[in-house]
């Protein structure tokens, strides 16, 4: 009984470590095949400095200024600065001085970035709210308030990624991705 | 090398006179005399608690009530709750490891209340074959644990401000914490989607109401990034990334990307808001610096530090603190108590692993002398930890991020603790 048993556990112990599948890994590939998600509007949230991901819409500074006063004053302050959530707009050409602020108009290096951080993650209390026209609104209303774009510009997928921010060459990356 | 350690230290001792104290204390202790002559009720004598039986059993352990304020200390935005961070309390802690409780956190926007069986995980963008994977499936692959720290970019940006602040270690230092972290390498499954030629960044999203969105360069996911799915050996916390999170040893915070939901292969950063505005430091001529991934060496004294007392003058203290680099092992941590004048090379616990906490320990003897304390680390690369003033000279007053500057805490000849800056 004993000498069966073992005989058995040693049969057994041949097919595990010899089996064709156990050579050629060490585990199951459970990944599912994802195209379809991978192009579905849920999954392509980010928007590249090129513009690829921004969706169809547009916007002006005028309609950008009324949305702005309702759903973001409140924490950004009136003029987009001085209020209990970071700055916004004003300050451009401050970063070498004594007292650098880093506002969207002043730091920020790319427009795409700030239309992909409002849809995602603005007004904080209600993130993904905003249409893609009022996220073009808003954009072309804080971007205008420093004259990065003129009062009357219509922002769109188009016409968003052209825009050069005034800090466009203000980084020095310290990681290189050379391989 | 240990010689020379204790050599150091024997001299630390008794530079400090503390060589003829420890003997004159050990002869003037006698033995306690037995009191059974007295005939003493045993039941009196003993505590309560020996006397009556304990409490039950419980499912899931807590802290004993007398450790109650062993807290995170938590900064929020009160315009919105779940914007800001809470602070490992460092200078109540010992050993190594951060209890799941008090592991430092940073959110956005809240704290997101993940169904595992809802949540998926999806690999894309330059690969052969976009996947994705549900919890049971993720549970299924051989994992790996890795016991290492994790620190914000913005850990101890106080220490940038002109006055230095006065606040317990932990609080101004706690942004940091150290755990052990089980998952699978995250080269495995990007393997299984297979990686184009051309693949050279990875965005990766988090399923948080700011659905969080940062670029991590391809070849630190190949090296030793793990999907976590447990922390200190049960599945995460909720506030630490429940059901899976990226840790990427050695490198901020913010890249650790928790409630992950997607890896998107591309060839270019993304520029996200957390890669261009935030995590990026501004220097003196106006550049910034970006992508500064790595979290450089640094060491802390947690004890005695600010908020506790010199209760005994003279009397004899255990210097107790840690170190950590992003770029490996902890070579040597020194203390001086001169504030920088004289170094002595404290004790480093083992073992001592790469990426991940060390502590060290020296003991001290106080005359009630003015001192100032400081410990300084170097890693295996030869990095040694920078003082403040040679970090601002470096780097101005405005990167807000990477502060990693030697630590001073001023023994005044009362005892009290303070910080200090200038030494
Ligand atoms: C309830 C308060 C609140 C409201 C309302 C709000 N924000 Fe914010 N906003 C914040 C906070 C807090 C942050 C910082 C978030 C963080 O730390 O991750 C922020 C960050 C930002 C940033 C990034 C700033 C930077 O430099 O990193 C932008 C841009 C922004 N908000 C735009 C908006 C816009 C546009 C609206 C209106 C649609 C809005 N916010 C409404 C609180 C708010």
């Amino acid at each position: 009984m004993y000498m069966a048993s073992k005989a058995l556990m040693v049969v057994a112990w041949l097919i595990f470590f010899l089996s064709p599948s156990y050579a050629e890994s060490e585990f199951q590939a459970l990944g599912k095949a994802a195209n379809e998600l991978s192009h579905s509007a849920q999954w392509n949230i980010s928007i590249s400095p090129n513009g690829e991901g921004l969706p169809p819409g547009q916007g002006t500074a005028a309609q950008g200024a009324k949305l702005f006063a309702l759903q973001c004053a409140g924490c950004h302050g009136p003029d987009g600065i001085g209020a209990s959530a970071e700055p916004l707009m004003g300050e451009v050409g401050s970063l070498t001085s004594d007292y650098p602020e880093k506002t969207v108009n002043s730091y920020w290096p790319y427009a795409t970035t700030l239309f992909d951080y409002i849809r995602r993650a603005m007004p904080i209390n209600a993130p993904f709210s905003l249409s893609a026209d009022e996220v073009y609104a808003l954009c072309a209303y804080i971007l205008s308030k420093d004259g990065i774009v003129s009062s009357e510009a219509v922002l769109d997928e188009q016409s968003l990624p052209k825009i050069k921010m005034p800090n466009r060459d203000g980084f020095i990356a310290v990681h290189s991705d050379n391989r | 090398m240990a010689n020379k350690v204790r050599e150091d230290r024997r001299q630390f001792l008794h530079k400090a006179g503390l060589g003829g104290a420890l003997t004159g204390l050990v002869s003037s202790i006698s033995l306690p005399v037995w009191a059974g002559a007295e005939k003493l009720e045993l039941p009196d004598a003993l505590p309560k608690w020996m006397k009556v039986p304990g409490e039950e059993f419980s499912n899931y352990g807590q802290p004993s009530e007398h450790e109650q304020q062993v807290i995170r200390w938590i900064s929020a935005n009160s315009a919105a709750p779940g914007n800001g961070v809470s602070w490992t309390p460092l200078h109540d802690l010992q050993g190594t490891i951060t209890p799941n409780g008090l592991h430092y956190e940073r959110h956005h926007n809240g704290v997101p209340q993940i169904d595992p069986a809802q949540h998926t995980l999806l690999i894309d963008g330059l690969v052969e074959q976009p996947l994705s994977f549900d919890l049971k499936s993720l549970l299924r692959y051989p994992m790996q644990s890795r016991t290492c720290f994790i620190e914000c970019g913005g850990n101890s940006n106080s220490g940038w401000r002109t006055n230095p602040i006065q606040t317990q270690a932990g609080y101004a230092h706690g942004l940091v914490s150290n755990a052990e972290w089980t998952g699978i390498p995250v080269k495995l499954l990007l393997q299984e989607a297979g990686i184009k030629p051309n693949a050279k960044w990875v965005i990766a999203e988090g399923a948080d109401a700011a659905a969080l969105n940062i670029s991590i360069p391809l070849d630190k996911l190949l090296d030793d990034a793990l999907l976590a799915l447990y922390q200190n050996g049960e599945r995460l916390r909720p506030e630490n990334g429940y059901p899976l999170r990226l840790v990427l040893p050695g490198w901020e915070g913010i890249l650790n990307v928790k409630w992950l939901r997607q890896l998107r292969l591309t060839d270019e950063p993304l520029m996200s808001r957390d890669e261009t505005a935030q995590y990026t430091e501004l220097q003196p001529d106006g550049k910034a610096r970006q992508f500064t991934f790595l979290m450089e060496a640094k060491s802390l004294i947690t004890s005695p530090s600010l908020g506790m007392m010199l209760q005994d003058n003279p009397g004899t203290y255990q210097i107790s603190g840690l170190a950590w680099s992003g770029r490996g092992k902890i070579t040597r941590v020194e203390i001086s108590a001169d504030g920088g004048d004289t170094w002595v090379d404290a004790e480093l616990q083992t073992p001592i692993l790469s990426k991940a906490f060390t502590r060290f320990n020296l003991p001290w003897h106080w005359q009630g002398d003015y001192a100032i304390l400081q410990s300084r680390a170097t890693d295996e690369t030869g990095y040694v930890q920078p003082t403040r003033e040679a970090l601002v000279e470096n780097r101005g007053r405005h990167g807000f991020f990477h502060y990693n500057a030697i630590v001073s805490w001023e023994i005044t000849e009362e005892g009290d603790i303070n910080h200090v800056y200038g030494f």
